[in-house]
């Protein structure tokens, strides 16, 4: 009786106390249609299936200003090692003062504007065995403290723990004759490997239209080279080899009636190389297209790399050319569809990225890539995807 | 003498000038002494929900949870964080209006934790897929439009003034709205929307106006509904809490980062 009374004014002060405590999340399942049969033997053939859940845990407190996040991150894949996954997004304490706050723990963080590719983003590493498009990233250990004042937001970052790059694994698709087998060790600059600690500074400003950021980055690069080796089957495999790097970064948008005009550059130096590469564009957005409420924005941007031909990128000289339709109906339909075509070499991406809301839980989202990559001088590209075109449906329930 | 004839004359003048107030003249008077009765609240945080009806009465439901910040000299500052549907959860909207030069918005999108610097050229589009216009939901500054009383009409029992309001910004998606304004309050109770056509195109019914700190007034519910399309949108406000301990650090990009 007195324990049951006990317990009952508990969820009672729990419930009178302004903490808010929630577990959310989604659950999705993936379908990818492969048009070609792979182009290495021991690539799975035909299509492939696979579940994703993300559940998210948060619990605030004192008024907002203080936060806890959970989203751990699990991944079965039909086919696919290394797509098999589980990872930890999130497990952080945010606490915010007037002047400054205070992020503690594995994080995720985004920096930047542009739309085709995120050159100035390089705290997080990227999941390439996830998605190819880099959009999706793995979680980072981190300190950061924010200073926040009328002259902008200062962050400074400390990083105590390296995550290797996810690829795909032997069976996967998206990959190149030799694949990353992650049981070989990768090869760092430091010393240290994945426990030098990386340092990053980033301060951004917004004055009247112009978004405004600048940052610098000292430590080990996200973006590995690759040496090949053997593994334990004795099998030629590829060795990433992660370099200690300065890269500072510069991104601006500005923000002018149905404008963005926006960039992101980057200067990047290691022991072995120095270069620069620079994102610029431009988005246009015709509201309510002939008397609908749908919105038509067009965005147009050039990638480049000063490296050229020897880039570990394919977009050292590319144009993306994207159409943006946003229905702005009660499902929240829209779509993205993309082009990115080499200046000097017969390459094409197109890409399609549309979602729709079905009922109040549901989302269905479609992606499709199509590559029509014929110029052998683009290797990268020729070499890994040219046969990889696919459609893939995921259909998501959110809780 | 001379000059007391002058007197009297300038006198005779400047009150038949009160008097004989021009319609555009009452118009904006009923504007700023509405806006003057809404000043010092400082901030404020309330629940909100909407639910849609398309023309075959289909509902779908929407809620979120909005803080405002007073701004003296300027447009207020408003965040508006997303729970439901549950795949739009932790999206958060912030937005500085400004009564002379286009607002600033951001758009923090949870999944990428990017923050969006967008366009707010996009006045006349629809709010999360509703009937309420961007537009219609952002701070009501009085130098956002130029005014035309019409005439005094009892509403549901209610003396008010009914004036009329033509957008002076851009990108606006009407001609004039046509507003009921209770001369008790200075709060509306009835809005018509006229598009570029000059036809009507939406009216809006504001219902359920409670006070709070002995002075402000706060609808409690709007029913908008669409004449062309026969669609139609509720939004209701839950638990509103005055003079909370919400700053402007509370309305900046790092807090819009933080926010679940």
């Amino acid at each position: 009786m007195k324990t049951s009374h006990i317990l009952f004014s508990l969820v009672g002060l729990l419930a009178a106390s302004p903490a808010l405590a929630e577990w959310s999340g989604s659950l999705a399942y993936e379908y990818r249609y492969f048009k070609n049969e792979p182009l290495y033997p021991a690539q799975h053939k035909g299509n492939n299936s696979s579940l994703a859940l993300q559940p998210e845990f948060n619990y605030q407190w004192d008024n907002g200003r203080q936060l806890f996040s959970f989203i751990p991150y699990f991944r079965e894949d039909e086919n696919d090692e290394e797509r098999s996954q589980a990872d930890l997004r999130e497990l952080s304490w945010l606490m915010a003062g007037e002047i400054w706050e205070l992020r503690l723990g594995v994080r995720k963080v985004f920096w930047g504007v542009t739309e085709s590719q995120h050159l100035v983003d390089i705290i997080n590493q990227s999941d390439l065995a996830a998605n190819i498009d880099g959009e999706d990233k793995l979680g980072q250990p981190m300190v950061n403290l924010a200073l926040i004042s009328d002259y902008g937001t200062l962050d400074l970052f400390a990083m105590p723990y390296f995550r290797e790059r996810t690829f795909p694994g032997e069976k996967g698709r998206f990959r190149g004759p030799l694949y990353v087998d992650p049981k070989q060790e990768a090869t760092y600059q430091s010393q240290d490997k994945e426990k030098h600690i990386d340092y990053a500074a980033r301060w951004t400003k917004t004055l009247g239209a112009w978004d405004i950021g600048l940052s610098h980055f000292y430590g080990t690069s996200r973006d590995p080279r690759f040496t090949t080796g053997l593994n334990s089957k004795f099998k030629p495999v590829l060795i990433p080899n992660y370099d200690l790097i300065h890269q500072s970064g510069l991104d601006i948008q500005a923000t002018i009636d149905s404008w963005l005009l926006k960039l992101e550059y980057i200067h990047r130096s290691s022991d072995l190389e120095t270069y620069e590469a620079s994102t610029t564009g431009l988005e246009y957005t015709f509201y309510g297209i002939f008397s609908t409420t749908t919105d038509l924005g067009l965005v147009l941007e050039y990638l480049y790399d000063n490296r050229g031909d020897k880039a570990n990128t394919p977009f050292e000289d590319d144009v993306m050319l994207g159409l943006r339709f946003a229905f702005n109906d009660t499902q929240s339909t829209d779509a993205l569809l993309g082009i990115i075509k080499d200046n000097d070499k017969d390459s094409v991406i197109y890409s399609l990225e549309a979602s729709r809301r079905l009922g109040d839980a549901w989302k269905l989202s479609i992606e499709a890539r199509y590559y029509e990559l014929t110029d052998q001088k683009d290797t990268i590209l020729y070499n890994s995807v040219r046969d990889d075109d696919y459609i893939q449906m995921e259909l998501a329930y959110y809780f | 003498m001379k000059k007391i004839f002058t007197y009297i004359c300038l006198s005779i003048l400047t009150i038949g000038i009160a008097n004989a107030q021009t319609p555009e003249e009452k118009g904006l008077a009923i504007a700023v002494e509405a806006d003057k009765r809404d000043l010092g609240w400082g901030n404020s945080t309330t629940e909100m929900f909407m639910t849609l009806r398309n023309a075959q009465g289909q509902e779908s439901k929407r809620r979120m949870r909005t803080k405002v910040l007073e701004v003296k000299g300027d447009g207020d500052k408003s965040l508006t964080i997303f729970d439901h549907p549950r795949d739009v959860k932790g999206t958060a909207f912030l937005s500085f209006t400004h009564a002379k030069r286009p607002d600033d918005q951001w758009l923090y999108l949870p999944a990428l934790k990017r923050v969006k610097r967008i366009s707010s050229a996009n006045k006349s589009g629809p709010f999360m897929g509703s009937e309420f216009a961007y537009e219609d939901i952002s701070s009501q500054e009085v130098e956002k439009y130029t005014y035309k009383y019409l005439r005094d009409e009892k509403l549901d029992g209610h003396d008010c003034f009914v004036v009329e309001r033509m957008p002076t910004y851009e990108h606006s998606g009407y001609t004039k709205l046509v507003s009921w304004i209770d001369k008790k309050m200075y709060q509306g109770r009835k809005v018509e929307f006229y598009d570029r056509k000059n036809t009507l195109l939406k009216t809006l019914n504001i219902t359920k106006h409670k006070q709070y700190l002995g002075k402000y007034w706060r609808a409690h519910q709007m029913d908008m509904l669409n004449h062309q399309t026969k669609k139609s949108t509720t939004l209701e406000w839950k638990n509103y809490k005055f003079k909370t301990d919400l700053t402007s650090r509370d309305f900046d990009k790092n807090a819009l980062k933080r926010l679940r």
